[in-house]
């Protein structure tokens, strides 16, 4: 069994598996399938200040081993989590963290502030990246001088872990990731989703009622490792990777490209127990290999 | 038995038969391993296909039967794309990975006059649902069910077995020719009932429901939403609610009384 143990900034979590927002709902959906305490951490659903209907149906559209979403963050807001469903999750043995959101960068202060005094939540991971919405998500995401001035003001108003997901829809990746890092970020999780489309040529209709939607799944892996790899090698912080991780070999990947820690998306999806799978995986790859903690591999991509 | 949800489990089923009906429509009969869950009328299975690019999530299938003493269940599929076009294509012997019993069921009614309307793979909750009223709520089911043409008619006889059948067809080769709303029996001045519980293409249970409105009857319509996940994590399968704004069909559904739902009929 070798030492799986990883940092995010000042919080040691005790496994690199954790479960990337947006698909795992708050944990208690999986709870019949897996022992939610052996992950590494949770990412809660993306939460804003106020409750959000999301975007009309259809929402999401498979494609090459992939899928496009666009649930626009969806959510009852920061009130109802507090008196909700964080009395209920607290039971969870394992980090939970909450993926903040807003429109404003008061809206992202109000969530960050009213999580800080959760005394179960030790991180949050501010979501400047997120497609499916009108305001704010990606347009801070996508604009280097909107994503430090969010960063910054959260990390002003927050005083825990403070990780940022980046968006993979900008040209120059090591450029947001250096921006958010001066301004403050604990670590940078990526990516989020790519913006794309699909099209039924039939209806010749869009299969969105957005018309475009975030990519996620296998087909985004590539642009994952290389966005992961380039940033790793770039900033003194920690990242966590994930985009389309479906089994431990990908994780493990993700590791050698300089992902201190992973988050799984789409694959909950088709395999309600895969966290669980991957945390083996991993595990078992470290020992075959002669490997006594996880830290010796991150990073080891042999050039 | 009792009325309490099983856990959601994954499990790999051995397919013992795959039974061709016609060009459209088939049955898997798949057995377990263990012992059956309990498994309600109108839950759903999502099935993983492969890991092919286009078979890349699983898909949503309602449980058309369940056999607890041979831990059995069935599947009715419509070949609708490429995932059931595979699912046609398994052979006896193979496995078939599962994740189920999800979703809500139907509810119990409050007297015992029910009709039970299904179209095309629709049928597919009506069955269970019907053998488990027999069983359970001691109701004798009255089925009517809806087809384009004779050909596509789905195991009349295990309908038959539970209770009286009326058929449509919309070429009028069997039963009342026309659409089920436009069956007498929902259209004579003593039609009413207690509930009608549908499952079908949304225009049908759309019409169904204003059908049920104009009759004074309570009605419950099992949708049939993309979904992503099956579990209430994606929040891709919503529909949208007057008393709660969208919800999840995968775990508040699939089955909705028709008046919660906010469709324009
Ligand atoms: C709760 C629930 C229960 C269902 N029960 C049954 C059942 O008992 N038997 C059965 O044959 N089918 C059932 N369906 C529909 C079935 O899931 C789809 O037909 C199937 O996913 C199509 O997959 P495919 O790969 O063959 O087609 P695809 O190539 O994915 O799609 C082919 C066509 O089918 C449509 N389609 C895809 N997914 C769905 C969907 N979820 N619902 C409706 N249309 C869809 C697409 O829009 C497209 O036009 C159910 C769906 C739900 C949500
Ligand atoms: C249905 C769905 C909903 C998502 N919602 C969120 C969200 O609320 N906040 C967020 O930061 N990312 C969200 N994401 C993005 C994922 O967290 C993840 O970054 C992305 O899907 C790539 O990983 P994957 O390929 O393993 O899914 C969502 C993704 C999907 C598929
Ligand atoms: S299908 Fe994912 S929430 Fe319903």
């Amino acid at each position: 069994m070798a030492n799986l143990k990883t940092n995010i900034g000042k919080l040691e979590i005790k496994n690199p598996v954790m479960t990337a927002s947006g698909t795992f709902g708050f944990g208690t959906e999986y709870e019949d399938f897996i022992d939610i305490s052996r992950l590494g951490g949770i990412l809660v659903k993306g939460i804003t200040g106020a409750e959000r209907q999301g975007n009309p149906y259809p929402r999401m559209a498979e494609t090459p081993s992939g899928m496009l979403n666009a649930v626009g963050l969806q959510n009852k807001g920061i009130d109802y989590f507090v008196e909700h469903i964080y009395p209920e999750i607290s039971k969870f043995d394992t980090e939970i963290i909450v993926n903040v959101n807003g429109g404003t960068i008061e809206e992202y202060i109000d969530v960050a502030s009213k999580v800080e005094k959760l005394n179960k939540i030790k991180a949050i991971e501010l979501n400047i990246s997120c497609p499916n919405v009108k305001q704010g998500g990606m347009v801070f995401g996508t604009h280097c001088p909107s994503a430090v001035a969010v960063t910054q003001a959260v990390r002003n108003a927050y005083s825990k872990t403070l990780m940022v997901k980046l968006s993979p829809n900008v040209t120059n990746i090591v450029d947001f990731a250096l921006a958010v890092e001066e301004a403050g970020a604990d670590s940078i999780s990526l990516i989020n989703t790519l913006l794309g489309m699909a099209i039924d040529a039939k209806t010749r209709k869009p299969l969105l009622s957005t018309i475009t939607g975030g990519l996620s799944g296998p087909a985004v892996k590539p642009v994952a490792l290389r966005m992961v790899w380039q940033v790793a090698k770039s900033v003194k912080i920690p990242v966590i990777g994930m985009g389309g991780i479906m089994n431990a070999t990908d994780a493990i990947e993700f590791f050698l490209a300089g992902a201190s820690a992973i988050q799984v998306g789409t694959a909950n999806f088709i395999n309600p127990a895969v966290t669980i799978e991957i945390l083996e995986g991993i595990n078992e790859y470290l020992d075959n290999n002669g490997f006594s903690c996880l830290s010796e591999i991150v990073g080891a991509l042999d050039i | 038995m009792n009325n309490i949800k099983a856990k959601k489990r994954v499990e790999d089923f051995t397919i013992i038969e795959n039974k061709r009906l016609n060009k459209e429509f088939f049955i898997l009969k798949l057995k377990s391993a263990g012992e059956l869950p309990v498994i309600l009328p109108g839950q759903f299975a999502e099935v993983r296909i492969d890991d092919n690019p286009t078979t890349f999530l699983r898909r949503p299938i309602s449980i058309y039967n369940v056999d607890y003493s041979g831990n059995t269940i069935e599947l009715l599929i419509k070949i609708a794309g490429d995932g059931t076009k595979k699912l046609s294509e398994l052979k006896d012997g193979g496995i078939l990975n599962i994740v189920y019993p999800l979703g809500n069921s139907f509810s119990k009614p409050a007297g015992t006059k029910v009709l039970l309307i299904g179209g095309g793979t629709g049928v597919a909750p009506m069955l269970i649902l019907g053998k488990y009223m027999k069983a359970n709520w001691g109701i004798e089911p009255l089925f009517l069910l809806g087809y384009r043409s004779d050909k596509l008619i789905i195991e009349k006889e295990r309908f038959e077995a539970l209770g009286k059948v009326y058929i449509t067809t919309e070429d009028g080769s069997d039963g009342y020719k026309g659409f089920v709303t436009q069956h007498p029996i929902l259209n004579e001045p003593e039609s009413n009932f207690d509930i009608i519980y549908t499952c079908g293409p949304e225009i049908m249970m759309k019409a169904i429901a204003k059908k049920a409105k104009e009759l004074n009857s309570a009605c419950e319509v099992s949708l049939e939403n993309l979904m992503g996940c099956g579990i209430g994590a994606c929040l891709c399968c919503i529909v949208d609610t007057k008393d709660k704004g969208n919800v999840n069909t995968c775990t508040e559904g699939p089955v909705f009384n028709s008046e919660r739902l906010k469709w324009q009929i």
